[in-house]
């Protein structure tokens, strides 16, 4: 295959994965946006997700459409159920001291994790893709449900503005994340915000994770990778920042899969990580974060 | 209307009020003065519920206040400005009056009387909160609290570090919001403030009321004034 096309193929594998990680990403930035928790148990969240939609696709039957799309409703909603959980049992009794918090959600992250092992098992089991497509292009033919990742997440980022730029629950979501008392004074319930906001960032990973797991296998240590990309992506759009965390995910995505494609994954985590150190040096705040 | 009776409250171990007992009543502005440190806003803040009550009771129209969460007292018809405005700074005007709204205000209809108080606000309704001059900023925070239908407001310096002009509009605001049957809590430390507009005032020293009288019972040099305020 000439260079053009081999680049085209690159970029398009990257787009998959920027917007799996768009997705995820924006979840994590979203709790630390508005809750000021580092979810360091976010990556399982995703994992959950994922093993969540394998048990779906074992369980329902018929075409694997209609598995996919139970999963794609019920998963995040499972996933967003055992986050309210865990906000309620953990993260409220520590009122959401930012230290504290990080120490606990590594606790989160163990059980999650050992209790997949337990229940899920140590092997990584493929989840079918809900149609076969291809799509034929002049140089190569590729799969048309990567077309439909990118779309899919696409729509539920753009639902996800929607939500917090032009909605009441969004508009309380801001408030509370500019001033907690204050939005308490005016009557805002801040735990059931919390408790929403987090419950939605788990959702977002675990619809990453429904849409990824016909790509990918699931896996209960799965959730370690979509964690790192996630925390370089938040760091390199700046914290709390949405929409920096969406040019993140396709800067880091996309060449990520650029690089991948023409030299070694291996590579592209070391450059991602270099470029993290380059704006913690150099602009702590993020490319488009508030500066403190 | 409201009433405190032996309030001890404070930040973690450190006490601010100590038997604090306080009335307010509808259709009147009542002024709290007090040298700094004294426990004047400590007071608003316990009646909001943002600092810890450990003993005493607040009653809103026979209501407890006390043990309540914090997001129920504006439900009950308490609007707040605190000291600083404290207004959500990259929203929008219009964002901020709608979260004054979204728990007790009538809507439209609310957000209508609110905008004919402060015409300003109406032309700067898409503007960002903290863009917006000193005076408009207390506009805005006195007309968010307005949108929560208050039956009592708490005002915690509203006029400091304001140009006249705009002081003359705060002080014609809470003389209206009197008229209309709302008890004002207003904390002050301007004696000609204070005697313009108060009905009563109450003196506050280390955490508790030493001394409520009529505002017509004092003059600009009367001692308790030099005795509570050191002006």
């Amino acid at each position: 295959m000439d260079f053009g096309p081999f680049l085209l193929l690159a970029v398009m594998e990257g787009l998959v994965g920027a917007a799996v990680l768009a997705l995820t990403a924006s979840g994590l930035s979203l709790v630390f946006g508005v809750l000021r928790v580092v979810n360091v148990a976010h990556g399982e969240f995703f994992m959950l997700g994922a093993v969540a939609a394998w048990f779906v696709s074992q369980w329902v039957p018929g075409p694997p459409a209609l598995a996919f799309a139970v999963a794609l409703v019920a998963c995040p909603l499972l996933v967003a159920g055992l986050a309210a959980l865990a906000d309620r049992l953990v993260l409220k009794r520590l009122a959401y001291e930012p230290e504290a918090t990080i120490i606990a959600t590594i606790g989160l992250l163990y059980i999650l994790q050992q209790a997949a092992l337990t229940l899920y098992g140590p092997e990584a089991r493929p989840v079918p893709p809900p149609f076969e497509a291809r799509l034929q292009l002049p140089w190569f033919g590729w799969s048309g449900y990567k077309l439909f990742v990118i779309g899919a997440a696409g729509a539920v980022l753009a639902g996800l503005w929607l939500l917090l730029a032009r909605s009441r629950i969004g508009l309380v979501m801001r408030a509370t994340q500019i001033d907690r008392e204050t939005a308490t004074a005016f009557g805002i319930d801040v735990d059931r915000v919390y408790a929403g906001t987090f419950a939605l960032g788990a959702a977002l990973a675990a619809i990453a994770a429904v849409l990824i797991v016909p790509i990918q296998q699931a896996h209960y240590l799965m959730g370690g990778d979509p964690l790192l990309l996630s925390f370089i992506v938040v760091v390199i759009g700046g914290l709390g920042s949405l929409r920096g965390t969406l040019v993140a995910a396709l800067l880091i995505g996309v060449s990520d899969g650029v690089i991948s494609t023409f030299f070694e994954p291996t590579l592209a985590k070391i450059l991602a990580t270099l470029l993290v150190a380059l704006v913690l040096v150099f602009r702590p705040q993020g490319l488009f974060g508030a500066r403190a | 209307m409201l009433t405190l009776e032996g309030v001890d409250a404070g930040y973690g171990r450190v006490q601010v009020l100590r038997g604090l007992s306080f009335e307010a009543r509808a259709g009147e502005v009542t002024c709290v003065m007090g040298r700094n440190g004294a426990g004047k806003t400590t007071m608003l803040r316990a009646i909001m519920g943002q600092v810890a009550v450990t003993s005493g009771r607040i009653r809103l129209d026979g209501a407890a206040l006390e043990g309540l969460a914090p997001h129920r007292i504006p439900q009950l018809g308490i609007g707040h400005v605190p000291q600083g405005r404290r207004l959500f700074g990259p929203l929008t005007v219009a964002e901020n009056l709608e979260i004054g709204l979204m728990t007790r205000g009538r809507g439209s209809r609310t957000r209508e009387r609110v905008l004919e108080l402060f015409p300003r606000l109406r032309e700067r309704l898409d503007q960002a909160a903290s863009t917006l001059s000193g005076g408009e900023q207390q506009m805005l925070a006195i007309g968010r609290a307005l949108c929560l239908e208050p039956k009592l407001l708490l005002l915690d310096e509203p006029t400091e570090g304001l140009q006249p002009s705009m002081i003359a509009l705060i002080r014609d605001t809470v003389r209206r919001l009197r008229g209309m049957g709302v008890a004002v809590v207003l904390v002050e430390q301007r004696i000609e403030a204070v005697l313009d507009l108060a009905d009563r005032v109450a003196f506050v020293e280390t955490g508790r009321v030493a001394l409520t009288l009529p505002a017509a019972d004092l003059s600009p040099a009367a001692p308790q004034f030099a005795r509570y305020v050191g002006v």
